[in-house]
């Protein structure tokens, strides 16, 4: 793995209308080919961050007012999705937005938009390869499909954009466990095997570190906490926090875990 | 309660009753005095016929212009079908005086009665049509109450439309201009006067949540459908009344000045103007029948001024062209309207020299 | 029996126009959901250009014709950016008014270039298509213009449903931010949208120029009879326009025919109102389709 920088987010706030701020002073590294996962409870700022790289902001009406995003060198703060995309970075975006009233394999085109006009046939297969449950049902429409199966569609509809960068917004959300082990299987072969780097925003810690080279903890728009995975598991707090085990590595009563009543502080 | 001489820099409002006034100084008030004094003791001597004239198609447009508004930019109800509830009620205050005898006293208000009772059956669709919709439907309540004015001979007189007569008020002849200007501005301050406080009242309110949000205003106790229908049929009243109005102004009606366009350049009255404002539905309609007067006399001095006739004939499309574009430049750069030019206006000479 | 079958074709035929003029609505409407009021100006745009080409210019027909298309379809693009950008998240009264404005703007501008007379195209199309079905007769241009007709459904549909294009610009509609996020060119899709229906309300609009000449004012009010034909059809349903068109087109000649000529022209409007009454979404309009 070579030790390149793809991604750096240097010291960035977010402002919603003008008036809301969420991200205060965010900053992360992603290097080339790592699998790096974002922790952090609701409304920490997971979703805005991803949405600040990929540009996704603009719609919402929030912008990034300091601090500066460069991929690959080249700033790319407040820059239009559709350059944005073009440059390699694909967001799945969170809650699975898929097409309904197109079917499986139109949603997958649609995932070609970056580069039109090219031939796209050889992507389709390698989607179907990664995802057999997308092939048997590739002409019925989105709409009806299962939430793992739209999972699987959203995920290769963003692979059909040929990602350097593919940003997951909680790819576990409402999924059963063995759909979730499923897919964070898929998504770890995808990095092994196309060499895409990934960044996992996630609530499900532990499935996320599974994968991960690398991990941040989110709290009220900062990161508060941030190491390589394998010390993250160990983390005492993240431990008790996000993992739900006690220090000595037991599962831990949910009684006792106690953490909605006093709010640790890291720093 | 003591009354404010100025505008307050901030918002010291101790009551309901206060924030629910109009006028929020004696200034204000002084104001609006000055302005009736104008109306009616100055301009109806110093003005000659034409401009009379033009006074009162102005006034006329826009006592319709504020009831569209109030269906339009207060409860959100857009309807296309304006234009035809203005014909209905110059037809049935006609009818009221030509066939039944009717003053003027009693038909024009019973001309407005009867289009509000119209009003009622067009906006019956509202119950479960919103937007898109509901416009197309009265759209298609336009080209009915068309259809109906020409076709149902026997009361309307068809193509040939009424001719009216017994045009007096109390004695006064009415065939005259300025005896006329009273009459329309005086029902004109009046109500005016009735749709400023209909806004504050618990119905204004209630449309002003419809608008916003219907189902919110569902949830919080407003059954909204007798309050659309209430909408339409204050709307259609505004029209109705201006319609009536019109038809003794005019003194013989035919179908053909209801048609789609009436509605639509009461729809441009508002939009300019500004929606959901009273004093914008009046700018409006000023603008919209100085625009129309403007246009007619440039055509006509390019006729005087020797250019061939022919040329003269073609440039007449231009008018609507101007409309349309007034149209489109009022929404993309105010969308507003009038109203909020004027504000700001108002605004800068009040705060002057400070920005804000 | 002759005279209902008379009737039955002349309201297919006129049926088969609605549907036509209604496509490019519904192409607005399904990708941008903007209610488009200016659409028989734009019909009449595309019936004057092609006027112009192909009776003022001389030029032959074959050519005429592309460069109309071409042009409307620059002029769709011009428009889309000029008036209708800056307006989008605008609420929809606003760009509703706004297409009611360019729509008077256009017609002012096209009866000050070229009159409200009726105007006739050279005649162009071959004798030998008119055809004979028992005692009735149909006309080389209904036959003809059926023809353009339905190629040009059968293009579109192809466009929509298989090319890149085609699915990029359905994407849109159904679920913008998912479009963006994928790279779509939103902004372009929606200008695009704007010139396809500019080209498509063209076409019609040639077509309805070749049967009743081109007028100004007809065509504009042509503009208006969409409504009652989209509404029956559901607004964002191009199968649904083309039988709601022929629905009404029926519904007219046959009131004309037997009942009277006078209600001919309000009766799509009262039977709208009653359908309204009864299924607000219109007869074939998707109620939205909710799965949590």
């Amino acid at each position: 793995m070579e030790d390149h920088i793809s991604l750096l987010i240097n010291n960035i706030s977010v402002v919603y209308s003008d008036v809301i701020q969420v991200l205060k002073g965010v900053s992360l590294a992603i290097k080339k080919g790592q699998v790096v996962s974002l922790l952090g409870s609701n409304g920490a700022g997971k979703s805005t961050t991803l949405k600040a790289i990929s540009g996704l902001l603009k719609p919402e009406n929030g912008k990034v007012t300091e601090g500066f995003i460069e991929y690959d060198g080249v700033p790319v703060q407040n820059s239009s999705p559709e350059e944005i995309t073009r440059k390699g970075i694909i967001q799945v975006l969170e809650g699975r937005q898929e097409f309904k009233y197109l079917t499986v394999e139109e949603n997958l085109r649609v995932g070609t938009a970056t580069r039109w006009g090219k031939p796209y046939q050889k992507d389709l297969e390698l989607v179907y390869h990664y995802f057999p449950a997308l092939l048997a049902r590739k002409r019925s429409k989105a709409g009806y499909c299962s939430g793992g199966e739209l999972q699987m569609l959203v995920i290769g509809r963003a692979l059909m954009a040929h990602p350097m960068l593919l940003l997951l917004d909680e790819p576990s959300l409402g999924l059963a466990p063995i759909l979730v082990k499923e897919i964070f299987q898929i998504i770890r072969r995808i990095n092994h095997e196309q060499g895409t780097t990934l960044m996992v925003v996630e609530q499900n810690a532990n499935m996320a570190l599974q994968i991960a080279n690398y991990g941040y903890v989110m709290e009220n728009g900062k990161i508060v906490l941030e190491s390589e995975a394998e010390e993250l598991r160990e983390n005492p707090d993240v431990k008790e926090f996000y993992l739900g085990t006690a220090a000595s590595g037991a599962l831990k009563s949910y009684k006792d875990v106690k953490s909605y009543k006093r709010r640790k502080r890291w720093l | 309660m003591p009354k404010f001489q100025f505008h307050p820099c901030g918002n010291f409002k101790e009551s309901y009753f206060k924030e629910l006034t109009i006028f929020e100084t004696d200034f204000g008030r002084l104001w609006l005095l000055i302005g009736l004094a104008l109306l009616f003791g100055i301009i109806p001597f110093v003005s000659g016929p034409y401009t009379l004239y033009i006074l009162n198609t102005v006034g006329i447009y826009a006592i319709s212009a504020i009831g569209l508004n109030l269906l339009i930019g207060y409860t959100g109800q857009i309807s296309l079908g304006h234009g035809a509830f203005f014909g209905v009620g110059a037809y049935a205050a006609a009818i009221l005086a030509t066939k039944a005898g009717f003053p003027f006293w009693a038909a024009v208000p019973a001309g407005g009665i009867m289009t509000a009772v119209v009003g009622i059956v067009f906006g019956l669709p509202s119950a479960r049509l919103k937007h898109l919709y509901l416009l197309i439907a009265t759209l298609a309540g336009q080209f009915i109450i068309e259809y109906v004015l020409v076709q149902w001979d026997s009361l309307t007189g068809g193509a040939e439309g009424i001719v009216v007569t017994n045009t007096s008020l109390f004695g006064l002849d009415l065939g005259n201009d300025r005896t006329f200007f009273y009459v329309i501005f005086v029902c004109f301050v009046g109500l005016t006067w009735m749709a400023v406080n209909l806004i504050r009242t618990r119905y204004g309110r209630a449309f002003i949540a419809i608008r916003d949000n219907d189902k919110a205003a569902e949830g919080m106790g407003i059954p909204i459908f007798p309050y659309k229908l209430l909408a339409f049929a204050i709307s259609s009243f505004y029209a109705g009344f201006a319609g009536a109005l019109y038809a003794y102004y005019t003194m013989s009606i035919t179908p053909e000045p209801f048609n789609l366009w009436l509605s639509i350049e009461f729809i441009a009255m508002i939009i300019i103007g500004g929606l959901g404002s009273i004093p914008g539905a009046v700018f409006g309609a000023v603008f919209i029948v100085g625009l129309s007067e403007i246009l007619s006399h440039v055509t006509e001095y390019l006729m005087n001024v020797g250019v061939s006739t022919s040329v003269a004939i073609t440039i007449a499309p231009l008018r609507e062209f101007v409309y349309g574009l007034s149209i489109i430049l009022f929404i993309i750069f105010e969308p507003k309207g009038l109203a909020e030019v004027w504000r700001i206006i108002r605004s800068s000479f009040r705060l002057w020299p400070f920005s804000y | 029996m002759e005279f209902f079958l008379q009737l039955l074709v002349n309201g297919l035929s006129l049926g088969f126009l609605y549907a036509l003029s209604a496509l490019g609505f519904v192409m607005i409407f399904k990708s941008s959901s903007v209610l488009n009021l200016a659409h028989g100006e734009l019909l009449a745009i595309g019936a004057f250009m092609f006027l112009a080409l192909s009776a003022w210019a001389n030029l032959p027909i074959v050519l005429a014709f592309a460069l109309t298309l071409a042009g409307t379809f620059a002029l769709g693009f011009v428009v889309e950016r000029l008036f209708l950008r800056p307006l989008i998240g605008e609420s929809l009264i606003e760009v509703i008014m706004l297409t009611l404005g360019l729509g008077i703007m256009f017609k002012g501008l096209l009866l000050f270039i070229f009159g409200g007379d009726i105007h006739d195209y050279p005649k162009f199309l071959p004798e030998g298509l008119s055809l004979q079905l028992g005692a009735i007769q149909i006309p080389s241009v209904n036959v003809a213009s059926f023809i353009i007709g339905i190629v040009f459904v059968i293009l579109f549909g192809f466009f929509f449903k298989y090319s890149s294009q085609g699915i990029y610009m359905r994407s849109v509609a159904d679920n913008q931010p998912a479009a963006l996020s994928l790279g779509v060119h939103v902004r372009r899709v929606f200008a695009l949208s704007w010139a396809i229906a500019f080209i498509v309300a063209a076409m019609s609009g040639i077509i309805l120029g070749i049967i009743n000449g081109i007028n100004v004012h007809e065509l504009s009010a042509i503009g208006l009879k969409v409504f009652p034909v989209v509404i029956l059809g559901g607004l964002d349903s191009i199968g649904g326009a083309i039988l709601g068109g022929v629905i009404i087109g029926l519904l007219e000649t046959f009131t004309g025919g037997y009942i009277s000529t006078s209600l001919r022209e309000v009766i799509p409007y009262i039977v709208l109102i009653l359908i309204l009454m009864v299924r607000p979404y219109g007869l074939f309009g998707l109620v939205e389709i909710e799965r949590v």
